[in-house]
């Protein structure tokens, strides 16, 4: 979330808005009645929706036909477009905005060596902090292309309703990431790279006869497909690295509160008044998707991108959104099993967002002018 | 203005609340998640406050300053009350807590103390406040622009970032007076802080007459200091053995070194 506030305050790039819009979102808003742009945000705000879903139920009927490789191409060709391309641009703007005298070869070698050792690092092994690392920076990535290309109030309609989505998804019996959920837990499997950021260490045990190496790190949920906009990724939910191992243990650990995320919207969490052993090498700690996170940032994103309050509304949002996940952590102790990570929190930010907006900052404004303090 | 001002501000206002945060909380899971509670709350009270300000400012004239000034006043005083009450809710909420942690922890008792969350929310409460009292006036300083061009005083940045200093030492000790009254039952100094809150706030209503608002602030941080310092446990045998140790451990150095 740091690293989209940074990046929204200083590069004006990602808040221009240069008339361009994604193909998922095809209505304008800057039309003349309040009544027609209500509409038009509420019908792209559907059709994001919507996508969403259908990559979601895709995702589900692959993962339960067993169609693994194509999965995999999936999810692999989505973090290769962000590792490099969305990185390639971003780099680009800031240079730009820095004034940085950069040339081509310089630049090729640094993207690169950037997105090589990000894909190793989602995808295959390497260090936990390392992986944590990439999976921000691409979920950082992800929200800023959508706080540039979402119009406004298609922004905060979709933030509403994907998290009454999440909500429906997960908890419903027949919720499609339910489904992916206990299938996966059926099939006792680890969750795919790059959907879910974990807070600890990668597990081994019984990934080891698995070929594959599974990272308890989040895998890249937001690896948006080739175009522009992933919802696909978003669409993805992993059963967030549910194993057996992880289910069978009841000790809660507190893991750093940076778990993963699971592709947005399982949140296992293993919280526990005491740091984790150190010789533990299983999994623990919290699983949180990576869509979760790309939310979160957007969220934050957009009120530092739009609020005139500055920086008041994105500190009420940054600490309502922290707040909203220690209750949903607190509610994965509680209940021990997949929630939706999104609702609480972006509840909460909505309404800070918009109660600090507008209550908040003439009554703080105020206050500055004349040096009261409360 | 110029990045001295800026750095020179921002390391008055957040200094010590920065330094505190990285020594004594960055490194438990539970006193950030304390901390940051905190700041929820507080955010609350704020939000409480200026709706009902909000509210009486739309029903009332906006042209007529003095009325608005007047709402204003009220606003502040309200909130501080505001503030007050969310912290003894906080409190209570804490308490219930630390039953909880030491239920489910293996000892039988909590690993946090009392007076530990009453340090975390305390502090947590001081950085949020002194975050939304002084972060938007830091990034102006960032900007063009003169101080005091239409004849307001001068030393506009700097008496922020001290009186922002002072607020978020002030929470700190209100946190931990406020939660041992809480605790030992003693009601009067609940009555003492918010009396001191109110006071303080009233205090910054003097501004910009810098002498009447920042020394007397001043004087009674100090004065809280002393007071949550006995509050928590301290006393002026603590204080000895602080620096007899200090003084026996910079000896052993100095000999170990020697030799």
């Amino acid at each position: 979330m740091v690293v989209v506030v940074a990046t929204i305050k200083s590069v004006s790039f990602y808040t221009q808005k240069d008339g361009q819009q994604l193909i998922y979102t095809p209505f304008r808003e800057d039309t003349e009645t309040v009544g027609q742009r209500a509409l038009n945000s509420i019908l792209n705000a559907t059709i994001m929706i919507s996508v969403i879903v259908v990559m979601t139920l895709v995702l589900v009927l692959l993962y339960k036909y067993r169609c693994y490789k194509v999965i995999h191409a999936w999810l692999f060709f989505s973090s290769l477009l962000l590792l490099f391309f969305f990185s390639f641009i971003y780099l680009g703007e800031v240079f730009k905005t820095y004034n940085v005298a950069m040339d081509y070869f310089t630049l090729a070698v640094i993207i690169w060596n950037f997105g090589v050792v990000g894909m190793i690092c989602i995808h295959w092994k390497g260090p936990l902090r390392l992986q944590q690392a990439y999976l921000i920076m691409i979920s950082a990535l992800m929200a800023l292309v959508f706080i540039k290309y979402l119009p406004e109030w298609t922004a905060w309609l979709i933030l509403a309703v994907i998290s009454v989505y999440d909500l429906l998804a997960v908890l419903c019996p027949k919720g499609p990431l339910r489904i992916l959920v206990e299938t996966a837990q059926e099939r006792n499997e680890p969750m795919f790279p790059g959907l879910i950021y974990s807070s600890t260490m990668v597990w081994l045990v019984g990934m080891a006869d698995n070929g594959e190496t599974r990272n308890n790190s989040s895998s890249s949920s937001s690896s948006p497909p080739p175009q522009q906009e992933s919802h696909g990724d978003f669409a993805l939910e992993d059963d967030g690295g549910f194993t057996n191992e992880w289910v069978g243990q009841q000790e809660q650990r507190l893991g750093p509160i940076q778990s993963t995320d699971e592709s947005r919207r399982e949140i296992q969490q293993m919280a526990s008044a005491r740091p984790p052993p150190p010789d533990d090498d299983e999994e623990r700690g919290v699983k949180l998707g990576l869509g979760d996170f790309i939310f979160y940032s957007m969220l934050v994103g957009k009120a530092s991108a739009t609020a005139s309050g500055d920086w008041n509304t994105t500190l009420a949002c940054f600490v309502a959104i922290l707040i909203g996940l220690c209750l949903t952590l607190l509610l994965l102790a509680i209940f021990k099993k997949a929630l939706p990570a999104l609702p609480i929190s972006i509840t909460f930010g909505l309404v800070f967002y918009f109660a600090t907006d507008n209550l908040v900052r003439p009554f703080m404004d105020q206050l500055a002018n004349h040096q009261f303090y409360i | 203005m110029t990045a001295a001002v800026f750095f020179g501000c921002a390391f008055i206002a957040f200094g010590p609340a920065f330094s505190l945060f990285i020594f004594t909380i960055a490194r438990d899971p539970l006193r950030v998640i304390i901390l940051i509670a905190g700041a929820f709350f507080w955010l609350l009270s704020l939000l409480l406050s200026s709706l009902v300000w909000f509210i009486a400012m739309k029903a009332s004239n906006a042209e007529d300053t003095k009325v608005q000034t007047g709402l204003l006043i009220f606003g502040v005083f309200f909130s501080v009350l505001l503030q007050e009450v969310f912290r003894f809710a906080y409190y209570r909420l804490l308490r219930k807590a630390n039953e909880g942690l030491a239920a489910i922890s293996d000892e039988e008792t909590s690993p946090i103390s009392v007076q530990q969350m009453a340090y975390v929310a305390g502090l947590g409460f001081g950085i949020i406040s002194g975050a939304f009292s002084m972060i938007n006036i830091l990034s102006d300083t960032l900007g063009p622009g003169t101080v005091g061009i239409f004849g307001d005083s001068q030393y506009y940045f700097i008496t922020s970032a001290l009186m922002t200093l002072a607020i978020t030492l002030l929470q700190i000790f209100w946190g931990v007076v406020f939660f041992d009254g809480c605790e030992k039952s003693r009601w009067w100094v609940i009555a003492v802080v918010v009396c001191l809150h109110l006071l303080v706030s009233g205090l910054s209503l003097l501004n910009p007459l810098y002498e009447g608002s920042l020394p007397p602030v001043y004087a009674i941080t100090v004065l809280m200091a002393v007071w949550a310092f006995f509050a928590s446990g301290g006393s002026l045998h603590n204080l000895s053995l602080l620096f007899t140790r200090k003084i026996l451990f910079v000896l052993q150095l100095i000999c170990f070194v020697k030799m």
